[in-house]
């Protein structure tokens, strides 16, 4: 049985859908990344997924339990990392675990080595009576982890688990949630609008927009599959002076640059063109000195699918945009 | 019960780490009711009325004397001679002085002939307390004038009241003292409790308790008990300072303290579930900051903490009827004016603990489990 099940599953505000009719289906154990940009549905989806919004129309079992009909279940079976920050910072990072461990009754007795061992997992042990205003964002992460695995959920949900955090910490936060994932036996989706999150974490990647699923595969089977330039960039030594004509015979090149020793070529079949070049300079005797081939990118498949890249649009700032506002004036 | 009492312990954690907010919430109510207790308290004195003798016999110098006696005793006014009446009141008008007392000619011949003598008050009356501490005073002169000078034993056929009090004097400012109590428990319940709410909920921290498996209403009366606790917390503490600084006589009775904790108690409730009744629905946390001082107008003012409800017009003791403020500022006034028992408060215990739990109950139903 698999470890989420959605069919179908809608969510309409007003006029407006958020989520149109999408199906899917996580297997136990995997790391399933929904990959979309702002606005694209993502949230909406994983709150359905995780019981803070009914679903319009449709289904989603999740660990084996309806999250309509059966959503007390549901939420004693998840672990939920919501998108805000929401750890309580006048609390200390164990007082944080702590209270919600009481939430999800935890017995007394397991709450203790628990906490311990999550702390000691996420790398926070040494700052476990330290309130959570005083850490950093990618601490602050951390602690919401190990928050949302106190009661040692079977499915953790992550709702765009690094966004806002500098390139280390987010490194880190991945790392983590390898490592955790390989102790506790854990199903793990996460939304995400970056690509290389999606592309080195994920088993699996659904790319949704506009409330849509638009492809669902592994990250390098969804790179495979789409069409896409390739650009190699390559140096030699003893060069012909027709070299240039000559590159530009080779199978699947679209266009030539440079002259001289160094060269971009832009192919539309990156394997066939770099092969054939190779071929080409060992019978002219010419020296390669450097080859770069880009391949295609987690990127290059979403602007294939979505068909842009960024989506410049005026949204209605949110409550908490608006005390963020207020606590500055405020000089808090 | 223990999803609920993490709740509790969560809040009441946060709340020893701030302590500016317990002096947020006392801090107000003591400067009112330092401030407005002084300020309305007071006898109205040192008034200055122009005298316009028109007579200048004997009885009317008499009449002279008596000011002069109240002016060197309550010092209520002080006459400023005046030779003719369009002089006086040109200053009136000019607000030099606050009244002119002319005593008209014929004065003396009247009173010696039994004819009703009159006597004219002319006063600024854009300040009504200045107008009727002038009537009543010059009214009470009147009175005790004896017009048959000061040797004559006066009889008088007109029948006369007395007045017994049965509680000692109290000033304004224990006047105001209950309610100051109660707004110290409305400031805790409306800045510890609501707006830390909205906010917690602007900020998401709602979204990670609701994909726990806490029920609605282990939510909202958790909410309820912590808020509860640090709106007594300010109640007491204000109840306790505050009956120092008004002067309340035998301030620590114990047996009236426990009583008064009883009070401040079932008032923090009623206030607490009120507010939550308020907020249960709202998301944009400058609605409680801009609804707070309307709040605070419309609950504080016609419950009787300042004024009598008496003088209020029909619909403001509409208002007041319903105002939970009443009922605690009723049951405060009985227990430190009067030192009263519980036979005194029932009603008003009782008014606030059906009002809290109607207030729960309506907030359990209104809280939305889902976002």
């Amino acid at each position: 049985m698999s470890a989420i099940d959605v069919r179908e599953i809608t969510k309409k505000f007003g006029d407006f859908t958020a989520v149109d009719a999408i199906s899917f289906d996580v297997a136990h154990g995997e790391i399933f990344g929904l990959l979309g940009p702002n606005g694209a549905g993502k949230s909406t989806l994983i709150r359905m997924l995780t019981t803070l919004l009914r679903p319009t129309s449709g289904t989603a079992v999740v660990g084996g339990f309806d999250v309509v009909t059966q959503a007390n279940e549901v939420r004693r079976t998840i672990g939920v990392i919501p998108q805000a920050l929401t750890s309580d910072l006048d609390l200390t990072v164990e007082e944080n675990l702590l209270i919600y461990a009481k939430l999800y009754g935890v017995p007394r007795e397991r709450r203790k080595t628990l906490i311990r061992e999550l702390l000691e997992a996420v790398e926070l042990s040494q700052w476990a009576d330290k309130p959570v205003k005083f850490l950093s964002g990618g601490m602050r992460r951390r602690v919401e982890i190990a928050r949302g695995l106190v009661h040692e959920p079977r499915i953790l949900f992550l709702d765009e688990p690094t966004t806002g955090l500098d390139p280390v910490s987010r490194t880190s936060v991945w790392e983590m949630l390898r490592a955790i994932k390989a102790q506790h036996d854990l199903t793990v989706l996460l939304t995400t609008h970056y690509m290389d999150e999606a592309d080195r974490l994920c088993d699996r990647v659904a790319i949704v927009d506009h409330g849509h699923l638009l492809a669902l595969d592994s990250p390098i089977k969804l790179k495979a599959a789409t069409p896409g330039e390739n650009t190699l960039d390559a140096s030699f030594v003893d060069a012909p002076a027709d070299w240039h004509q000559r590159l530009e015979a080779l199978p699947g090149v679209e266009s030539v640059e440079g002259e001289g020793a160094v060269y971009r070529l832009v192919s539309n079949s990156g394997p066939q063109t770099t092969t054939a070049l190779l071929r080409v300079a060992a019978e002219a005797g010419v020296t390669v000195q450097s080859l770069g081939v880009q391949s295609t990118t987690l990127d290059d498949v979403f602007v294939h699918y979505t068909g842009h890249e960024l989506r410049d649009q005026l949204q209605e700032p949110s409550a908490m945009d608006r005390s963020v506002m207020l606590r500055r004036r405020a000089g808090q | 019960m223990e999803r609920m009492w993490a709740i509790v312990e969560r809040d009441l954690r946060r709340f020893r780490r701030s302590p500016t907010l317990i002096v947020v919430s006392l801090i107000f109510p003591i400067v009112q009711l330092v401030i407005l207790g002084y300020a309305f308290g007071g006898q109205v004195k040192h008034l200055k009325v122009g005298l316009v003798d028109q007579d200048g016999h004997v009885p009317a110098v008499r009449l002279q004397e008596l000011g002069n006696a109240i002016t060197a005793n309550a010092k209520t006014f002080t006459f400023e001679p005046y030779h003719d009446q369009g002089t006086a009141l040109t200053a009136l008008r000019n607000g030099k002085i606050n009244g002119v007392l002319t005593i008209p000619p014929g004065f003396s011949r009247r009173l010696l002939s039994g004819d009703a003598p009159r006597v004219a008050l002319i006063e600024d009356n854009t300040d009504n307390f200045v107008a009727a501490t002038l009537a009543s005073t010059f009214s009470g002169m009147m009175r005790a004038y004896d017009p048959s000078g000061p040797n004559t034993r006066r009889l008088s056929a007109q029948p006369t009241l007395d007045v017994v009090e049965v509680y000692p004097y109290v000033p304004y400012i224990q006047y105001l003292l209950p309610g100051s109590i109660v707004m110290s428990i409305f400031m805790m319940v409306m800045i510890g409790g609501g707006i830390i709410f909205i906010d917690d909920k602007a900020r998401g921290l709602h979204e990670g308790y609701l994909v726990t498996p806490i029920t609605r209403f282990e939510l909202i009366l958790g909410f309820n008990i912590s808020g509860a606790i640090k709106a007594i917390l300010a109640g007491t503490v204000l109840m306790l300072i505050g009956s120092l600084i008004a002067g309340i006589p035998n301030p620590y009775d114990p047996l009236r303290l426990l009583r008064l904790f009883v009070v401040i108690s079932i008032s923090s409730i009623a206030l607490v579930s009120m507010m939550f009744l308020f907020m249960v629905r709202m998301d944009d946390p400058l609605v409680p900051r801009a609804i707070f001082g309307v709040l605070n107008t419309l609950l504080f003012f016609p419950s009787g903490a300042v004024y009598p409800q008496q003088a209020f017009p029909g619909w403001m003791r509409a208002i007041a009827v319903a105002d939970p403020f009443t009922y605690a500022v009723h049951a405060l006034k009985s227990l430190l004016l009067k030192n009263t028992g519980f036979a005194a408060i029932a009603g008003d215990l009782t008014y606030l603990v059906v009002f809290s739990a109607l207030t729960m109950t309506a907030a359990t139903f209104l809280f939305k489990r889902e976002l």
